[in-house]
């Protein structure tokens, strides 16, 4: 493999460092919010390095290989491009927003806060492993801090809400981890590299085929529903709104800013390039559930009464575009087909985008549901809220910023994304796309309707009082709300880095 | 070196029968000095072996005119289970700290169980190796019968009929081995390179391998298992699905398919898809994997949820034993061990940690007790034992049923399908279990109850501590960096299939 690797090892200390921070913060008492985020910004700044130092060309660079368990295939082989060194910049990002939001945690703080970089250091890990072994320990240490902030910090629904969220989630590991055994049985590698190499020749299918028999296609399915669960896309999405609810608020931001996105990136760096062929040949069954994901998450949201479940829903619609692209760039293409390659190049830019600008916004979201509920007595209800312009100008403000984002606003991060999806799409899957965008129009009149029951109208008399930010929140929303209008007006700034390396992932991708 | 394991032990139970009976302290300190000493000897030979094939031990002649020798020997299949009983003996003397009752005669009981233990592993003379096997019985009966709980005298008999049954088996066995080899030597080493006629192996075979496979908690002989890991005081059950459970399988490898390498061989006809004693074995391996994890499902007593457990992870040794290949063997091994500290954790933390302070085992009557939050460290230490259960990456059971899967997958898919199914009810039954023990959500009902037992649970103490530690940081240091261990047990079984694998 192309790519260079670095004398510091920094994919390896990225991983480490929230793993050191958790320990020292589940002795370090009270003071635990404090080494949180002094690790998160330690990791944010690592991450950043990494981000800077991905190579130009689009290949995987930072690469750390050794051996680990030779005779099993297990090997210790880290890398990112483009794609994983946006993810840990957005994982590092979300870990310090939902930190900094974390500031009322009064039951076990020390456990809390540990157990959120426990599920930094997990995103850190699935976001670089090249090796199945590798990526499937953080895959399931990831799960399970994110079991215990729901079930011990989460709302009055919380113990139902964590068992649906875990048992889904271990279901679609279990599919996962069968269908690799199975492909390491017919190939003797669990390397990501080297199988997507062998599934680009077809070499992967016809070992498969010697080793088992013609399962491919069902090996193809079991990995689709490990990530399905997780994205989610529907029908595997019903423990979703529940988990999203019940979790406090800074943990849904890392459920909906981060752990989300493993289940995009499981299918960028691990369904498409290996099961490439076989998604192709199921490409319209999956179209259809992704069209279904779209368009269900964004009625689901508007039937909702409760802020965070409206947003949750959300969040289903604004990735079931993600998938919409990931299914729809699954064709075959000519060689000399310079347009459709173009589509697909749109739409997989696209869905990169969608990932960080999408992250950072839900996360933002429910950053500002937090604060509502702080400051009314724990309401969230959308009825319960009115007029808040009023005593609170700065609030809906910055929120409506988050708001808009989340709609599409051209100008805001959120346009750039659905922009290059449809783009992509529209080509080369004009039916899903034109239904798709029902999803759009619904999506705007649910976020509309937000912003005029809580911003606009009548203040009810107990609102009035409703305190504005203070000086902290703002200064640490400012960078938040900052980076949605860098993005949005700079695209670039991301686009030039990820560029490369969709182009290098498609050319290495056969459908 | 290593011999002095046995040596150790033993001579240590003998001090113990000796000591003051008024003096429990000093007979803890002593046992556990023990314990030590013997762990240091095993960690010291396996960081001595790696890399090296089998070494002979000891061989003096002990009954010349039948060939007998005191032969010890260890290979990496020894080094690793001579490893895992150090470390069980460790933890096994930690978490009976409270025990009060004639403290010296438990921990001679215990040590001699050990020794005898050590034994079985070390011996490469089938006599020998016989001996000790039967060495290790006596001591469980009574460990069980004097200091057990819930209907500890019918478990303990059982325990004892069955492995005795078991026993009488594998001699039956051996000695028509022995006769059929015409060799003028009971060492293992010389027996695999005699010749046994296929006829011969062909029901010499599962005659020895359901002998051994009875104490391995094969089904459907495994109904001694829970009962008995029930009954018996923690530092017992930790060692019966720890190491005495371990004897059986490793028997069913050393002597079982070592000996009689061709009684695996195809019949030459099928009955409805099995068509020789390796799909016979392979399929009870998975009915006791499956089996035990739906029947662990349902338990209401917390220890037998751990017990059928045990039924369901053995399960993976045996299948993992029956694919015959390098792979799925090295798996079996490295499950031994790795059950081995789980199980022996999960016991600690159910029979000690929890049980001496609650008084109770009914998963219901635990549910109202909120002991997540009252006994945060056992809670805490079952989320980690569970896991390690559960077979989630980084802990090693994890990596052991990943290889066994493998060769499973490479020999018959069908086992693998089962498997899986076994592992998914893993999960659940792990899940309930911890769910109701720790962090139930019956809410509402809780207040009055915890007022009705609001009696102050006794603070978590240094043993206990010590032991969870040692035992889950094994757990993770071989989940995390297996070769540790595979770098020990690859040799031995390459070497095992090579010399008798034709």
């Amino acid at each position: 493999m192309s790519g260079f690797s670095s004398e510091i090892p920094i994919l390896t200390l990225l991983t480490v460092l929230p793993l050191v921070g958790a320990a020292l913060a589940l002795f370090s008492g009270k003071h635990a919010r404090a080494v949180a985020l002094l690790t998160t910004l330690a990791s944010l700044s690592l991450a950043l390095v990494a981000w800077f130092h991905i190579p130009a060309n689009g290949t995987i660079g930072l690469i750390e290989q050794h051996a680990w368990a030779p005779s099993i295939g297990i090997e210790y082989h880290l890398g990112v491009d483009g794609l994983g060194a946006l993810m840990l910049v957005l994982s590092a990002i979300v870990t310090l927003m939902s930190v900094d939001a974390s500031s009322r945690v009064h039951h076990q703080p020390n456990l809390y806060f540990a157990l959120v970089l426990l599920l930094e250091a997990g995103l850190f890990g699935s976001f670089t492993a090249l090796n199945f072994f590798h990526w499937f320990l953080f895959w399931e240490i990831s799960l399970i801090p994110a079991f215990f902030l729901i079930k011990l910090w989460g709302g009055a629904k919380r113990g139902p809400a964590a068992t649906q969220f875990f048992v889904y989630t271990m279901a679609g590991s279990v599919a996962l981890l069968l269908a690799f055994l199975a492909v390491f049985v017919a190939t003797g590698s669990m390397d990501f590299p080297h199988l997507t190499l062998l599934a680009s020749t077809g070499e992967l299918q016809q070992m498969v085929t010697a080793h088992l028999g013609p399962v491919t296609l069902l090996l193809a399915i079991g990995v689709l529903a490990g990530f399905a669960v997780k994205v989610p896309i529907a029908p595997f999405h019903t423990w979703l709104p529940a988990a999203y609810a019940e979790a406090p608020s800074p943990v849904t931001m890392l459920l909906t800013g981060a752990m989300s996105k493993m289940g995009v990136y499981g299918l960028l760096r691990i369904a498409l390039p290996i099961f490439g062929a076989q998604i192709s040949q199921i490409r319209t069954p999956l179209l259809v559930l992704a069209v279904i994901t779209v368009v269900m998450g964004a009625w689901a949201a508007v039937a909702q009464k409760d802020l965070k479940r409206v947003f949750a829903y959300s969040s289903v619609n604004h990735l079931g575009y993600c998938v919409l692209a990931i299914f729809a760039l699954a064709v075959p293409t000519a060689a000399g087909d310079a347009p459709m390659h173009a589509s697909q190049a749109a739409a997989l830019n696209g869905v990169i985008l969608q990932m960080f600008n999408h992250g950072i916004t839900a996360a933002a979201l429910f950053w500002f549901i937090a604060m509502l509920q702080q400051r009314s007595g724990g309401a969230r209800g959308i009825d319960d809220f009115g007029g808040l312009r009023k005593p609170a100008p700065v609030f809906a403000g910055l929120m409506g910023i988050a708001l808009f984002s989340s709609l599409g606003l051209p100008g805001l991060n959120g346009f750039v994304g659905e922009f290059l999806i449809f783009r992509g799409v529209f080509p080369l899957a004009w039916v899903a796309a034109t239904v798709s965008i029902l999803g759009l129009l619904v999506t705007a009149a649910v976020i509309l309707t937000v912003i005029q029951k809580v911003f606009a109208g009548p203040v009810p008399e107990r609102l009035a009082t409703f305190p504005d930010l203070h000086h902290g929140e703002r200064m640490a929303l400012a960078p938040v709300i900052g980076l949605m209008l860098l993005i949005g007006l700079l695209p670039q700034l991301i686009v030039d880095s990820v560029n490369p390396t969709v182009l290098n992932l498609l050319a290495h991708w056969r459908f | 070196m290593l011999a002095w394991t046995i040596y150790l032990s033993f001579a240590g139970a003998l001090v113990l029968v000796l000591l003051p009976k008024s003096r429990p302290a000093l007979s803890r300190w002593f046992a556990l000095a023990i314990a030590v000493a013997g762990l240091a000897v095993a960690l010291q030979s396996f960081a001595a072996g790696m890399g090296q094939g089998r070494t002979i031990l000891v061989d003096l002649p002990w009954v010349p005119a039948m060939g007998i020798h005191f032969l010890l020997a260890a290979d990496g299949i020894s080094r690793v289970l001579v490893l895992l009983t150090g470390l069980a003996a460790v933890a096994g003397i930690l978490f009976s700290w409270d025990i009060e009752l004639r403290t010296n005669e438990f921990f001679a009981f215990f040590l001699a169980l050990i020794g005898g233990v050590y034994g079985v592993f070390l011996s490469f003379d089938l006599f020998l190796l016989f001996v000790f096997y039967e060495i290790a019985i006596v001591p469980k009966y009574f460990l069980i019968a004097i200091w057990g709980s819930t209907r500890r005298e019918y478990a303990a008999m059982k325990l004892a009929l069955y492995s005795f049954v078991g026993s009488a088996m594998v001699l039956i066995g051996l000695l028509a081995a022995y006769a059929t080899a015409g060799s003028h030597s009971t060492s293992l080493i010389a027996l695999g390179h005699a010749y046994l006629p296929v006829s011969f192996q062909m029901w010499c075979f599962p005659l020895v391998f359901v002998g051994f496979g009875i104490l391995a908690g094969m089904w459907p002989f495994h109904t001694w298992a829970p009962t008995g890991h029930v009954a018996a005081p923690t530092a017992a059950s930790m060692l019966l699905a720890g190491v005495v459970m371990k004897l059986g399988a490793y028997g069913c490898l050393r002597v079982g398919i070592a000996l009689f390498p061709h009684g695996l061989d195809p019949w030459g006809f099928s009955l409805a898809g099995v068509g020789s004693w390796r799909d016979v074995f392979a399929l009870l391996a998975v009915i006791g994997i499956v089996y035990g994890a739906l029947v662990a499902l349902v338990q209401t007593d917390f220890k037998f949820v751990i017990g059928y457990s045990s039924v369901s992870h053995m399960g993976f040794v045996l299948l993992g034993l029956m694919t015959l290949n390098q792979i799925g063997m090295t798996g079996a091994v490295l499950q031994m061990f790795s059950h081995g500290i789980v199980a022996g954790l999960l016991f600690a933390i159910v029979g000690r940690i929890v049980y001496s302070r609650t008084h109770t085992r009914q998963l219901a009557e635990l549910e109202p007790m909120h002991l997540s939050k009252r006994l945060p460290f056992a809670a805490g230490a079952f989320v980690v034992a569970g896991m390690a259960s559960m077979g989630l990456p980084g802990f090693s059971g994890f990596v052991a049923e990943l290889q066994v899967l493998i060769g499973a997958w490479q020999v018959n898919p069908w086992w693998v399908a089962a498997a899986g199914v076994g592992i998914a009810v893993g999960i659940a039954y792990t899940w309930r279990a911890m769910q109701k023990a720790f962090f139930s959500d019956n809410l509402p009902h809780a207040r009055e109850l915890v007022h009705e037992n609001g009696h102050h649970l006794a603070p978590i103490t240094w043993p206990e501590v010590t032991g969870v530690t040692l035992l889950a940081s094994v757990s993770l240091a071989v989940g995390l960096y297996p070769r540790i261990l595979l770098d020990t047990i690859e040799p031995a079984v390459k070497t095992l299939l090579a010399g008798g694998g034709q």
